[in-house]
């Protein structure tokens, strides 16, 4: 249970990371995106990753989730060296992705977005089923035959979710989950990632606002120009207001 | 000009039997073409070369057993397996590549197909042999009447064509295979391989040509060159239809298929354009094809 670990101590350990990097660079044509990064995400951890536009947080999610290739370091999921690695098999050792723009498929319906990529956990468990899914977002189960492009963008971050959690994850990684959300439904998908995260399943969250953020987390990752500038619990980042001005402008 | 065809209902009802054969065989062709069109980006000329694999097939098993319904299994089972070869070993180091290499490529292996065809069967003219069981006409109105071969293959596009619906709306393979079409990194980002769904997309598509070469062939003459015989109007039935869309591949071979047949004896001097100026007009009103996603 991610509680049993004192948030004051970031370095606890966690066990063998669901996901890790290892001195990665990332390039995107000629710009040299991450600069050696270093990050990793072991279970029940809820992490969060921040740092301004532009300074390499999708960026170090694609390249650990093998969707960008690393042109140097290392990436390790569920204990194997699995660099360079397509994504599938990267993800298959339990890790579920919402990426930023919640990659919906629209020309599919919501029952089909669901049930298209579900699959047990890499032990077994099937814990998360369609029924549990639609329990937890009842607003889905309305649409079940709706197709996915006609959903508002609130229930298409549910959708991205959703179909994250058919997977039967370890790990969720969640991009931009609230970005361009009306407050209440915010509110509501903060409220999901609490119950996601309470269910034991480690959770890696890139969001713009800070204190959503870091309120739920055990521990923070700041990225500056694709280096790690920070790395601590929530409460030593709460305690340097200069560090939270500095490096993410709040 | 002249509208006889409509004077007489008999000639009028073999016209459309005819028509709907001809465009339900489009279909089988045409709904390989598009799905990998529209899934993998893949300009395919050699699509055609599996209908060739497919009619001699037909042409070689019947003749080589005595049984034409022998040769449908072992002619599918062919195609896909060389489509699926074919998919792995080149076209899918094509993927990203400019459309003018995979037309090169696939130009290339029409080539190919077509030596490797003179050395194993030459060049003279084969015809399969028609199935025994169907080898009757049935009576229609009047003095008409109607090879039974011929309906039996009318009926087994519409079975297969009822199958790939199913597949493509109500299976987990067809619905990778849809959100491949429309995002294929997400789909790979959830865990599936997508290098599989395309090469059974692939297999799919070429066992579909192989198997209009199959039904054909005791219909029509099996000879070198027949990989050209349906390769340019498919392509204008995946236009027509919309790219990618297997619902449009449908309609629009069986439109093909009607208005083909119906110019040839309406207004046979300009029924070499008919379906050209029917895919215009089509894609004057709309752009992107009956059924396809407006870019």
């Amino acid at each position: 249970m991610p509680s049993a670990a004192p948030a004051s101590s970031p370095t606890a350990d966690f066990g063998p990371a669901l996901l890790e990097a290892v001195g990665i660079h990332t390039f995107y044509g000629a710009s040299h995106i991450l600069h050696g990064v270093d990050f990793r995400i072991g279970p029940g951890e809820t992490v969060g990753l921040m740092g301004r536009n532009g300074m390499g947080k999708s960026t170090l999610i694609r390249s650990m989730l093998g969707i960008v290739p690393v042109r140097e370091g290392r990436i390790l999921a569920g204990g194997q060296d699995l660099t360079g690695r397509p994504s599938y098999q990267i993800v298959r050792t339990g890790i579920a992705y919402v990426p930023e723009g919640r990659g919906i498929f629209g020309n599919l319906s919501v029952r089909e977005n669901l049930v298209m990529s579900a699959r047990p956990a890499p032990n077994g468990s099937t814990d998360w089923t369609l029924d549990r899914v639609l329990a937890t977002f009842p607003r889905l189960a309305e649409r079940l035959g709706q197709a996915g492009d006609q959903l508002s963008g609130g229930e298409q971050q549910m959708l991205a979710i959703g179909r994250a959690l058919m997977t039967n994850p370890l790990l969720l990684v969640l991009d931009e989950a609230t970005e361009g959300l009306a407050p209440l439904i915010r509110k509501e998908i903060w409220r999901i990632v609490r119950l996601v995260r309470d269910t034991g399943i480690a959770t890696l969250i890139v969001d713009k606002n800070v204190a959503a953020v870091s309120a739920i987390t055990d521990r923070n990752v700041i990225l500056v120009k694709g280096t790690v500038v920070f790395e601590g619990a929530s409460a030593e980042l709460d305690a340097q207001p200069d560090l939270k001005h500095r490096y993410l402008g709040v | 000009m002249s509208f006889d065809v409509f004077a007489d209902p008999a000639i009028f009802l073999v016209q459309l039997l005819n028509a709907t054969q001809q465009g339900l065989l489009l279909f089988l062709i045409a709904s390989g073409l598009t799905l990998i069109f529209g899934i993998m980006g893949i300009i395919n000329l050699a699509h055609g070369s599996f209908y060739m694999v497919g009619a001699y097939a037909a042409y070689a098993v019947a003749e080589a057993t005595g049984s034409f319904w022998l040769a449908l299994p072992i002619g599918v089972a062919a195609g896909i397996a060389l489509g699926y070869v074919l998919e792995r070993l080149l076209f899918r180091f094509f993927y990203e590549r400019d459309h003018l290499y995979q037309v090169l490529l696939t130009f290339g292996l029409i080539l190919i197909f077509e030596e490797v065809r003179g050395m194993m069967f030459g060049e003279d003219t084969h015809r399969a042999l028609t199935p025994e069981a169907l080898d009757f006409s049935i009576p229609l109105l009047g003095v008409q009447s109607y090879p039974a071969y011929r309906l039996a293959i009318s009926v087994i596009c519409l079975l297969v064509a009822l199958g790939l619906y199913l597949l493509i709306s109500r299976t987990r393979l067809g619905m990778m295979i849809r959100a491949g079409a429309y995002n294929r990194e997400m789909v790979q980002a959830l865990g599936i391989n997508i290098t599989f769904v395309y090469a059974a997309v692939f297999g799919l598509g070429t066992g579909l040509a192989a198997l209009a070469g199959l039904l054909e062939a005791p219909v029509a003459s099996v000879e070198p060159g027949i990989s050209g015989r349906y390769l340019i109007i498919s392509f204008v039935v995946v236009v027509i239809g919309g790219i990618g869309s297997v619902k449009g591949a449908f309609y629009g071979a069986l439109l093909i298929g009607f208005v083909d047949t119906f110019a040839k004896v309406i207004v046979p001097e300009a029924a070499g354009m008919s379906v050209y100026l029917l895919m215009a007009a089509v894609l004057l009103w709309r752009p992107t094809g009956l059924f396809g996603r407006p870019a």
